[in-house]
């Protein structure tokens, strides 16, 4: 099967797949005949489970969890495994994590987790590592390498400041736009461990890294951002073929540094707006990204999102399942040496839900 | 403010009695006065600011700034317009009543609410500087 008619059986079968809920055949797995087998995987993130009290949470963020799941287990054929890209609590309350961790259950299949700010700043992880182990590993899938790390760590100083309560510290976190807010970053002890992790990879290996927040720097003001970016993407540019997958910014952004390639997930709670909407900032939106529609909050779901990942010959293609909206596909291009979104909309030509200002 | 305004206009009228020069009286106000308007006007904003970032007390926690960091997306540049989705032409507020009893799920407010003047004021803060597109999609 060629490529561009794959591609069109993975778009035209990600709509149906929102619109009929029917499970179908979405990718055809015996293309290419490269040294490395080809496989999919699953990406969910985002879903800020939100505890009001008791055994009562918040529905509309439910929802959006348990629609990814069901959907995600529908994929035919079944993906490797799935990652949750973090932010599973609003709160880091283990009541939350332990709502969305039943919820998450519910998919047929391993799940890798990464952490989120949100499910870290009430006990510095305490809890989420108790019910899932370290929040940096690695391990090899079918000739990929795959680096889970946890950039949203801050400042020392800040972090272990005398806080009243964890929950207070939280707070100040789990509000985007804190105009005191702190820097993500990966950290020098975790860039070491990945120094080392990377000494038995080979050169032609590809790398898959799953960080939360971009592991580049878009805009500080809502920690689209992590501080010590550069100083992980050297220790990724001498590798040949390298793909970032990354949660926290609630929408589609897409981008090629050197040898790496980035892609964010959607969320399956709501949506947030590109930060070159917030006038009184600048901010470096990858100029690859075409940016996904415009939110109407009249369909609760509109501009939340779930993603599979087709791996080939190493590079990942991205496809975003959108209820409400049509899916995309972010493919990489070997012509040109980056992704590019296969619908394609020339700067000119784009509709104008897809215009934010 | 009333009561200083009656007063500034009473001596006013004294000034003009023993026959000096008379000032313009519709526009007497001084820096200080623009200064004191601003600072009423910023005192609504900061409350404002702090309802729109989970202080409105709704039972389901849910807060304005988790969809509009910074009040982005809001766009109060744009009202009145015609919402689609109700039908009509309507003012932001309605549009912020819209989402307390959605997204909030709770009550909505009143149309001269201060609680609701003030998110106005900060979501339009915000935005400040942008040109006015009234009725733009
Ligand atoms: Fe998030
Ligand atoms: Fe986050």
């Amino acid at each position: 099967m060629s490529r561009t008619s794959r591609r069109e059986l993975l778009r035209h079968g990600g709509a149906l797949l929102a619109a009929s809920s029917l499970p179908l055949s979405v990718v055809e797995v015996a293309y290419g005949q490269g040294s490395e087998q080809n496989f999919t995987f699953a990406y969910i993130s985002d879903s800020h489970i939100t505890q009001v009290k008791g055994n009562e949470f918040v529905r509309n963020w439910d929802r959006g969890l348990i629609r990814a799941v069901a959907e995600t287990n529908l994929l035919d054929p079944k993906p490797d495994f799935i990652f949750y890209g973090g932010d599973i609590a609003q709160l880091g309350k283990p009541a939350e994590i332990d709502h969305g961790l039943e919820i998450l259950a519910g998919l047929s299949g391993d799940v890798h987790y990464v952490m989120g700010e949100h499910d870290y700043y009430v006990d510095l992880g305490d809890y989420w590592r108790k019910q899932l182990g370290p929040d940096h590993y690695s391990f090899d899938h079918k000739g990929v390498h795959f680096v889970v790390l946890n950039s949203i760590l801050t400042h020392e100083a800040w972090m272990h400041q005398k806080w009243e309560t964890g929950m207070q510290r939280m707070k100040q976190m789990a509000r985007l736009d804190n105009p005191s807010g702190q820097p993500f970053m990966v950290g020098e002890a975790q860039r070491n461990w990945l120094r080392k992790d990377l000494r038995k990879v080979k050169k032609e290996t590809p790398i898959v890294v799953l960080s939360h927040s971009p592991l580049q720097k878009i805009y500080k003001g809502w920690n689209f951002w992590t501080d010590d970016a550069e100083q992980v993407q050297a220790l990724l540019q001498p590798f040949g073929k390298v793909t970032v997958l990354y949660g926290h910014v609630h929408q589609i952004q897409t981008n090629q540094i050197g040898n790496i390639s980035f892609h964010a997930a959607m969320a399956t709670a709501w949506p947030w707006p590109y930060p070159a909407t917030y006038r009184q900032q600048n901010s470096y939106l990858p100029k690859l990204t075409v940016e996904m529609n415009r939110a109407d909050p009249f369909f609760e779901r509109d501009a939340t999102g779930w993603q599979f990942i087709d791996m080939h010959s190493g590079r990942t293609d991205v496809s975003y399942l959108l209820p409400d909206n049509a899916n995309r596909v972010v493919a990489f291009d070997e012509s040109v040496g980056h992704p590019v979104d296969q619908t394609d909309y020339a700067e000119a030509g784009r509709k104008s839900p897809l215009q934010h200002y | 403010m009333n009561l200083k305004i009656k007063i500034r206009a009473t001596s006013i009228a004294a000034i003009c009695l023993v026959g000096l020069s008379c000032p313009v009286l519709a526009d007497e106000f001084d820096n200080a006065d623009l200064e004191r308007w601003q600072m009423e006007y910023m005192a609504v904003v900061e409350e404002g600011e702090k309802l729109f970032h989970g202080g409105l007390g709704n039972p389901n926690t849910v807060s304005c700034d988790q969809c509009h960091p910074n009040a982005a997306n809001t766009h109060p540049e744009t009202y009145p317009k015609f919402q689609q989705q109700l039908g009509r032409v309507v003012a932001l507020w309605e549009m912020i009543n819209w989402c307390l009893q959605n997204p909030l799920e709770t009550e909505m407010l009143a149309a001269d609410d201060p609680k609701l003047i003030a998110l106005q004021a900060y979501i339009t803060e915000e935005r400040k500087g942008v040109e006015l597109e009234p009725g733009k999609h």
